[in-house]
């Protein structure tokens, strides 16, 4: 099966059916996608695929063949994923961690200027047990207003 | 690496008659007699196999183990390992229970004489049902044999305790024992104890195959096998004067232990300390009891017993104010645990004594009397709450822990070594801190040893809200005893000139604290934090759906060390407790978890969560790091009660939670 993995062309030989959480934890090595329901309920093990936050345990190995697959890996090298983590440190919005990833990468589509509905909306489908998520919520507002700036700041 | 499964009981109650193994070449089976020590998990009392011998008390209950190199292996496996029973009468009822795990009583005054002396009893009988706590990672371990050795890599709070049931079941000596603890993805109490049983069921199967054994359970085994919070049924008895003033407390707390003992004993100490509120009565009596059910052993959960016994409480004392017809507020007022005033067990408080002015901060940010008005009669209600919550083990429980920090001076400054471990609460932080700021030098010269056993002492579990308080403060004492040592040279001058050198302390209880274990009567506690929620939300009146709207939490804490991180803890808290509140059911079928799957036992969402105004107030605790007391479970004491409150406000008349809406179908007034 081949398909592009933060960037980088990938063939990893596996079952079909395997799940892609474990393809990407056993037979690529990047243990920074989580499980913690396995049923598409807590999206701790959300990744990016072709750029939609998905829940990597319902998705089927086959199924990402010739598609774009993004790890928390893959989005803490790029500028937005950056902001996202420096924010969620400033602001508290991680706790125990293990939801981390997945808040990133489900907050990683969301546009410039969202309004706290849309990023409720982002973010329901991952659960949080520490934090409440009024901390994710200031961390993500903070990460967006960021980009917002940057935009900004190229634009000019 | 081999993976290890778990085969469990599928009966509530029953004797076992027949094991049935039926597998290929390449499986490793254990039972217990594969156990070299004792077959009990050691925390208080031996009553809890390891593994199932000749009978089984709950659903889910370990019989058997089998490890295989590959996990995929071990799917399905109970087809070809099978246990035969012979079933018996299950009973789940808790006062039907003829197995009592803890009985305490607490008498203050005479309470026929306060009854006696009433113009008026109120009665009422609360309930709360089992919480599951959720930490988003699963209960997950690796046990590695060695020459007679055994060390455990795992996800738990508390390292000592894993490390002495593992001395009991192997019977090897503590020295041959290592217990390290990995990043942890959350315990709010769920990984106290229950990792014991673990890392025990893991080393088993290690020892037997002579190679390394990982076992991670699944969300499904984790709900069904693991430990959940103490349901209860709480009664309240209490007279007062016409205008308000509480003359007489009888409370009778009954708790569900589940089948075995584990921690119900402390829970229930907990439960009933803080049964009665944080007010005043000179005439109380307090009988609890926590009884053996056929279900899954309960144990810790965040509150540990507090937030059972607050929202009954809490729940009665705005039926009292409506029976009375005076203002919620005012009846608090009136009654409110002040400076100088005495606890139900007799404790004299001091000046941090802060009842009184976090339910005025809270009314006032909440615009409470106003809204209050205002809402009446609509599908919107307000509601509050006032509770506190006791900082450390109960009563005499910090002295027996003994418990030990160290402090290791380093070429570049100093290092932490403590058995508490970082949950997600911040203690790495908050103990580099205090020891920055005792020790003079800045937060990034202080370095945090990883958990291990064989390097950090035992500075008792990583729970009851002792990490900043009694941690942290022994802490405080290293750096400042380090300081003495280094005179007017910075750590990097003394360690090249002298060497490293640790420092240790050890708990040593404030000049005065006093407990009689007997009686449960005196100080049961070193501190208490205290607190006050206003919980204002809507009800929608044909699906009968609660939606929290805001919620107001102001906390005195003493001392705020990281105020962000203790923000995260009050909000995280208060999270929680609405959850237990609304929406957080377990539903039990014959002795089993019927609804266990994220997706119909449902915790608050994104989309859930109400804004949450959060105030810190500080009255320093003289014997607290920097004034610290602590603050990790008093957040989930109160929501419960003030949501009960705010529903009872517009029309719906709840006594039991979660206030699921079939339960408002029947709850209308």
């Amino acid at each position: 099966m081949r398909f592009t993995l933060n960037g980088r062309a990938r063939t990893v030989k596996s079952h079909p059916m395997k799940r892609l959480l474990d393809v990407l934890r056993e037979d690529c090595g990047l243990t920074g996608t989580k499980e913690g329901c396995g049923e598409g309920e807590c999206g701790a093990c959300t990744v990016l695929i072709d750029g939609v936050a998905v829940d990597s345990c319902l998705v089927p190995a086959a199924h990402v063949e010739g598609l774009k697959v993004i790890t928390i890996e893959g989005a803490a090298k790029t500028r937005l994923g950056k902001a996202l983590q420096n924010a969620f440190v400033e602001h508290g919005g991680a706790q125990c961690g293990i939801c981390t990833p997945g808040m990133i990468l489900a907050a990683a589509p969301l546009k410039p200027g969202a309004s706290l509905h849309e990023i409720k909306t982002a973010l329901a489908g991952n659960l949080c047990r520490c934090t409440g998520y009024p901390a994710i919520f200031r961390s993500v507002e903070a990460a967006l207003t960021r980009k917002k700036e940057v935009i900004r700041a190229r634009a000019r | 690496m081999l993976y290890g499964a778990t085969i469990r009981s599928t009966i509530p109650c029953g004797k076992i008659t027949r094991r049935r193994i039926d597998l290929p070449a390449g499986f490793i089976v254990a039972d217990h007699r594969d156990i070299p020590g004792k077959n009990y998990v050691a925390l208080i009392e031996p009553d809890q196999p390891c593994l199932a011998e000749e009978h089984v008390r709950h659903v889910a209950e370990p019989v058997l183990l089998v490890a295989h190199h590959d996990k995929h292996g071990l799917i399905g496996i109970e087809r070809h390992v099978t246990v035969d029973y012979a079933a018996a009468t299950p009973n789940y009822d808790p006062e039907k229970s003829d197995l009592c795990f803890k009985r305490i009583a607490i008498d203050k005054g005479e309470i026929d004489r306060g009854l006696r002396n009433a113009d008026v009893v109120i009665e009422g009988e609360y309930r709360t049902g089992h919480q599951e706590q959720l930490y988003i990672e699963t209960n997950g371990v690796i046990a590695v044999p060695g020459d007679g050795q055994m060390t455990v890599y795992g996800s738990l709070q508390c390292p000592y305790y894993v490390h002495k049931a593992l001395v009991v079941l192997l019977n090897l000596s503590p020295d041959k024992v290592r217990v390290i603890q990995t990043e942890t993805g959350g315990g709010f109490g769920g990984k106290e104890e229950y990792p014991s049983m673990l890392a025990c069921h893991a080393a088993i199967l290690a020892r037997k195959a002579g190679r390394p054994v990982k076992m991670i359970y699944d969300r499904v085994e984790d709900l069904i096998a693991t430990t959940k919070r103490h349901p209860s049924i709480v009664r309240h008895r209490t007279g007062l004067t016409r205008d308000g003033k509480l003359m007489a407390v009888d409370i009778d707390v009954v708790m569900d232990g589940g089948a075995y003992a584990t921690l119900s004993a402390v829970v229930l100490s907990r439960g009933v300390i803080h049964a009665a509120g944080p007010y005043r009565c000179d005439h109380v009596r307090i009988r609890g009891r926590a009884m053996m059910t056929h279900t899954p052993p309960n144990g810790a959960f965040r509150g540990f017993g507090a937030p059972q016994t607050q929202f009954a409480v809490e729940a009665h004392m705005d039926r009292i104010a409506e029976q009375l017809g005076i203002d919620p507020v005012r009846l608090r007022e009136i009654n409110a645990l002040k400076p100088g005033d005495t606890t139900a067990t007799g404790q004299h408080l001091g000046d941090d004594a802060s009842a009184l002015p976090v339910l005025r901060e809270a009314v006032k940010r909440s615009h409470f009397t106003k809204k209050r008005r205002q809402l009446k009669g609509t599908n919107r209600g307000i509601g509050l709450s006032l509770f506190f919550h006791g900082s450390g083990f109960t009563g005499g429980g910090e002295v027996k822990l003994a418990s030990k920090a160290s402090l290791e001076l380093t070429a570049t400054g100093a290092r932490i070594l403590v058995a508490s471990t970082e949950i997600g609460q911040g203690t790495r932080t908050m103990h580099a801190q205090i020891v920055a700021d005792a020790l003079g030098i800045p937060f990034d010269a202080v370095d945090v040893h990883e958990v291990d056993t064989e390097f950090v002492p035992d500075s008792g579990p990583t729970v009851a809200s002792r990490t900043c308080m009694i941690v942290g403060k022994l802490l405080e004492r290293c750096a400042r005893d380090m300081k003495k040592r280094l005179g007017r040279q910075t750590p990097a001058q003394y360690f090249r000139a002298h060497g490293p050198f640790t420092v240790t302390a050890q708990y040593e209880p404030p000049p005065g604290l006093r407990w009689d274990d007997e009686r449960y009567a005196g100080d049961a506690y070193g501190s208490y934090a205290w607190s006050c929620n206003v919980v204002e939300l809507e009800v929608d009146p044909v699906t009968f759906e609660v939606t929290p709207i805001n919620i107001t939490a102001v906390a005195e804490i003493g001392k705020a060390i990281h105020p962000m991180m203790a923000i995260g803890q009050i909000e995280g808290g208060t999270a929680q407790g609405i959850g237990f509140a609304l929406t957080e059911e377990v539903v039990m079928q014959d002795g089993r978890m019927a609804n266990a799957q994220l997706t119909n036992y449902i915790i608050p969402t994104p989309l859930d969560a109400a804004p949450i105004d959060v105030a810190i107030l500080e009255r320093p605790y003289l014997h607290g790091p920097f004034g610290a007391k602590g603050v990790g479970e008093m957040p989930i004491d109160g929501p419960a009660p003030a949501v009960i409150n705010a529903l009872r406000h517009c029309g719906y008349d709840v006594r039991s939670i979660p206030a699921t809406p079939e339960r408002l179908l029947t709850a209308r007034r």
